[in-house]
This record gives structure tokens, sequence and C-alpha cells, in this order.
């Protein structure tokens, strides 16, 4: 028998059962709920009289609307949509971490903080931006409406066994370059849609290197090059980072918990559907010049000309996302002057996020143009940076330190950009209008975000620790 | 769910790569918590201009494309966020069909989950039934899921591969949830047998 990828490993111990030739039915380990995509399938089972099977497997948060300043919600339609995850979680007896209880925040931040997120485990939620429990060696997808219902209703999903791929980092991360570096990196090679109809296994030098919190925001960005799920290997890193969380297995069960995590990592003679390697050595800070992620460049280039473009579906969507981004060929990234910078999102809004971004910021003021906003991702992260005193750090500098949410990543709350306002942001989608109408998002690292609020417009943070402090 | 196998209807053309869900329906209508009546806020952003007017130059505006069920569109069609409002709102503003080289997986799987038919051809075959649009008059196409064919005008048949279980699904219009709760028993053979 060929050897098995730690997907395989993950998909075969999760088979309820199988169709000759037909979908799979897939047991769920973790069912995360939040507001947004929860209240029609939560009425769904009311209408047919049913319960949630496992309400001990899943848990709901409060983020993608809270307001993150503090005080009552205002907007009618976000507090009805709150509301109505209070009393459905009431209902059908699921575990809240609702605002203000402390343990609320961003559901991608609060499932790994709380030792929810584990090796080997089955994780959905209805985001896109599941994939980023995948950074633990879990299969972890986001799912639509009618999928969350299911999984209420039955704790599995009918799935088809996706394709599978191995994204092999290879060479040696300069200083100055982060785990967002290396992924808008990897999905400007591969294109938004180089991962549709797989699952990806990230690997390499360059993966083992990194923190947790850096690995889940490489396996964040997942879906923006359309693989649904992207894992990584769990090993010593994962099992420091899970060790003694609330929800992590004690004792004995720790023991036997890490004895099976130590199993997953694929065998040395695994196979996949495809294969790419991405050199991380030559790489340069990332910034997106477009209106998808995979419309990145390096900050030393420019904005680039659609007659480049030899496809001519690609050339009239750069024409196009030129006109939407007010950005003309040949402009170097380093002059686009930004309006608004934000350093939260379920990419980059944890603790080393926010220290790596104090660290740029320590020292110097925002620049007077500019409008910057730190969201820490969690209630714990945001209690954390105050104990560190990275709070003082931004407030002193200029910034405004919000309450935990997903805030301006998809302005559904209050913190919007204005139209034709333009966002140096450490999110992951800079769609059109996605931070508010007319918005124009660059997605850069928490490191050239904190950088471009200081000086106004795009710097390479390399170059920073040689300059003088600006006036 | 409503059966669907057979939509011979007008044809609507959106030949743009990469057509995220946040296009396809902005954030700012997520925050109703009814499954019905997103139709009026499709492509909102593009539709519409600031006072609500139709944008002249805006594909689904032109009025030979009026009353389509079928959507032509480019590669990657439906790519972005997970909601289900996207397919939710298309359906409600009349489509039955999206045909299109590729999608986003989610909203694939979503489509298909509130009875829309999602059509793979091959790039060219794409390229060549939008060229074959009467781009005065329109056109009409007709896609039967049975038979799992699309049929140009001028009589040309493309076949389309489709997914068994799927088919079946559409076809018969069946609730999901029901068909998997008959398989209760070893769903909780399964948890018993890890529990172990």
């Amino acid at each position: 028998m060929p050897g098995q990828s730690l997907f395989d490993k993950v998909w075969d111990r999760h088979i309820v059962r199988q169709e000759p030739d037909g979908p799979t039915l897939l047991y769920i380990d973790l069912h995360l709920v939040h507001e947004v995509t929860s209240p029609q399938a939560f009425e769904g089972l009311r209408l047919a009289g049913r319960r949630v099977r496992r309400p001990d497997l899943t848990v709901a948060t409060m983020d993608h609307n809270v307001p993150t300043l503090p005080g009552p919600i205002t907007d009618p339609m976000a507090k009805a949509q709150l509301d109505a995850l209070r009393s459905n979680c009431e209902e059908f007896g699921v575990e809240l971490h609702g605002t203000g209880s402390g343990s609320e925040g961003i559901v991608h931040v609060i499932g790994p903080e709380l030792g929810l997120t584990q090796p080997g485990k089955t994780i959905v939620c209805g985001d896109s931006h599941t994939s980023t429990h995948g950074a633990f060696g879990a299969l972890a997808f986001g799912i639509g409406t009618s999928e969350v219902e299911h999984v209420l209703a039955t704790q599995t999903l009918n799935q088809k066994r996706p394709k599978t791929m191995l994204l092999e980092f290879v060479g040696t991360l300069p200083p100055g370059l982060t785990a967002k570096d290396m992924i808008l990196g990897a999905i400007g090679q591969v294109g938004v849609d180089g991962g549709v109809g797989y699952v990806v296994e990230y690997a390499g030098d360059a993966i083992r290197k990194l923190t947790m919190e850096q690995r889940m925001t490489v396996c964040n960005m997942t879906i923006e090059w359309g693989a649904r799920a992207g894992l990584i290997a769990p090993d010593a890193t994962t099992f420091d980072y899970l060790a003694g969380r609330p929800q992590a297995p004690r004792g004995a069960d720790w023991e036997r918990a890490v004895a099976d995590w130590s199993s997953l990592p694929s065998d040395p003679d695994a196979t996949y559907d495809a294969h790419v390697v991405v050199d991380v050595s030559e790489l340069a800070p990332q910034v997106t010049w477009g209106t998808n992620p995979g419309m990145v460049v390096p900050v030393t280039s420019t904005v680039p000309d659609p007659t480049a473009f030899s496809d001519p579906d690609d050339r009239a969507a750069c024409e196009r996302a030129l006109a939407y981004m007010g950005l003309r060929p040949g402009q170097a990234i380093e002059e686009i002057p930004v309006d608004r910078v934000f350093i939260g999102s379920c990419t980059n809004s944890r603790i080393e996020d926010l220290r790596a971004a104090a660290e740029i910021v320590r020292g110097h003021v925002v620049d007077a143009r500019v409008t910057a906003l730190v969201v820490p991702g969690s209630a714990a992260v945001r209690r954390q940076a105050e104990e560190e005193g990275l709070d003082r750090i931004f407030l002193d500098a200029g910034f405004e330190w919000r309450l935990a949410g997903c805030s301006m990543c998809l302005g559904m709350n209050p913190d919007i950009v204005a139209p034709g306002e333009r966002c140096a942001s450490t999110s992951n989608r800079n769609f059109e209008g996605r931070q508010g109408h007319g918005s124009r998002t660059h997605l850069v690292s928490p490191q050239m975000a904190a950088a471009a609020a200081i000086y106004g417009h795009f710097v390479d943070v390399r170059a920073l620790a040689a300059e003088p402090v600006p006036a | 769910m409503k059966a669907i196998s057979l939509v011979s209807a007008r044809v609507a053309v959106l030949d743009r790569p990469d057509v995220d869900t946040d296009q396809i329906i902005p954030k700012q209508f997520l925050k109703r918590i009814e499954r019905t009546g997103y139709g009026k806020y499709v492509f909102f952003d593009w539709r519409l201009d600031e006072d609500g007017n139709e944008r002249p130059g805006f594909e689904l505006n032109q009025p030979q494309f009026a009353g389509a069920k079928i959507l032509l569109a480019g590669r990657n069609f439906g790519c972005g966020s997970s909601r289900e409002h996207a397919a939710w709102a298309l359906q409600d503003y009349g489509f039955d069909v999206v045909i299109a080289p590729s999608f986003g997986d989610i909203f694939r799987s979503n489509a298909a989950k509130v009875g829309m038919i999602i059509v793979e051809l091959p790039d060219e075959q794409v390229k060549e039934l939008m060229e074959g649009v009467d781009l005065d008059r329109g056109s009409d196409l007709t896609v039967d899921l049975d038979a799992q064919t699309v049929t140009t005008p001028d009589g040309k048949v493309l076949p389309f591969a489709f997914d068994p279980s799927t088919r079946y699904r559409l076809l018969n219009g069946i609730d999901d949830i029901g068909l998997t709760l008959q398989y209760e028993a070893e769903i909780s053979a399964y948890e018993h047998a890890r529990a172990t």
C-alpha cells in the first residue's frame, strides 16, 4: 500500500459511510458558528423540528458585525442578527462566546486560542477562512449555510474526496519577510484559481521554521488561491502551542494525544495529485495592486502594465482593476499614498502580529494624512497586548486601539473605508468594495502596514532600520 | 428543494474572470436573517449606481439579457467568501444555471444545495457559447441535466460532466439532511467506535 499523506490520514479517520464512486459521509469533530451565516440554518432546524445533534462539538462566537468601539450596538440589522445568534444558542444548547464575555473574538482566532483546534480534527465553519485551522494539521474548510444546517442536524457532511497538492516552500526566508509575504508570493505565483478542486499541504523548511501564529497566516489565505483547505503537519511547535490551553487534553490524555498526533505527518512515500515549489529566498515584501490577492508585486516593484499580460482575460481584468484602484501602469509601489491603515483580521490580528507591528511603530507618529486602526483578533489578544504595553505604543503613535472583531476586513460593522480611499490592510481580500463601497485595498504584512501608517505611503520595511526617524 | 432538470431559456453573458461572491452579493446584505429576497441586491455595486439607477454599461442591464435564467461567466466564478447568499441572490434574481470554465469550490457546492445547475465546460466552449450569443436580440440555450447537455439555438450539442450524486439530488429535489438522517445508525456507530 502506498504511503498516506496527512490529508489522507485525517480524511480516512472520519469516514462514516462511503458510497461506491460517490460522496463520502464525513464526520465533523468541531463546528464553529458565527452570527452571519447561521440564522437561516437554525431556522431550517426549527422548521423541520430538528435539534443540534452534538451541541458539545459546536461553539459559537460573535465577530463579523460587532462594533469595535465600546457602547451599545446601534445598527438595528446587526443587532437583530446578534440577538438571533444568542437566542439560537440558548434554544439549541450551543456554547456562545458572546460580546463582553471576555472570550469573544474572531472565530479563527479563538478556536486555536482556546485549544479547540487540534491536529487530526475535521473542523468546519460557515466562513471561507476556516482554512486557518489547517495550520494544526486539522482538515478545516469553509461551508455554506445549507451545509451549516446539515452539520448542525447530523454532525456530518457529504463530501467528494478532493484532489491533493503539495506546496513546498524552499529556501530561507530573508530577514524582514513574514508568513504573509510567503503566502502572497505563493498566490502571485500560482494564481487565484491555482488551487481550485484541491486540498493543499504546505511543507518545506520555511514552513517548519514558522511559529503557529505564522502558520495560521499561511493557511488562512489558502482559499484566496481557490483551495478549500490547507494543512501543515503537526510537530513540536504545534504541541508546544497547544499544551495547557483550556480545551487541550491534560495529563495522560495529553500524552496519548501527542503520540497520536505524531503519527499524522505524511509518510515519506505519500503521493499527491500535484506538486508546486515556491522559492522564498528571493522574496521581497509583498503589496497587492489590484482587486484580487493574486494581483501582487514586491514593494520594490511597479504597478503592472495591462499590455504585459498575454491572456486577454487577464489583460482586461488588469485594466478594470487599475481603473478601480486609481493606479497607473509603471507607478512605483513605494509612491502610492495611503489614507487608511488596518491592522487586524483572521489573517493578522494575533499577538505576534501586534508585537511585530508595534516594533515598527515604537517611537514614531502616524502620518497626518492617515487614519490607522488596530483591531486585536480576540478579547484575549487585546488583554495580552495591553499587559505588554503594546496598546500604549499604538495609541502614542496615533493609532486607534479597538475591541476585537472582524472589523474593517469586510466592513460589516461601522469600520469602513470611504469610497475612493486607499487602505493598507493586513486582511486577506482586496476585492472591489470589500472594505466599504468604493474602497481600495492593498494587502500587506503587519510590519508593512505599520510602516505605511508612519510614512503615509508604502515603504520597504527592510530599509527602515537604516533610516532616521521621520520628522 | 424544487426538482430541476431542463432549463430552456434566455442567456446572459458576464465575460469576466474571478467574479467573487463579494461582487455577487455585497456584505451589507448579509445582515438579513431571512433566506429569501436577495435577488434585488445581486451584483449590487456593479448593477446600480449611487442613486439606485441601473448602470447602462453593466452586462446584466442589457435589454437583450432581460429575463435570463442561464448565466455564461468567466473562469473561477464565485471565488472567495463562503456566503451562500450569493447563490440565493442569483437564484432569486432568476438564474437557474451558471455555465463557466471553473467555479469556486464553496460556491459550486452552495449553488447545488439550493437547486441550481452548475455547468463546467472547457474554456474554448464557453468562449464559443459567448460568441454565439446575439448581442442585439439576445439568445436562448437549453441545458438538460438529465442528458447532461447544453444545446445551442443552431442545434449544436455540448455534453458536460456532472457529479452523479448531485445530479440525482437535483433531478429529484431531494432534501440533503433527510437523506443523511437515514444513516443515523451509522453515524451513531461511528461515534461509539470513536469514543471507545
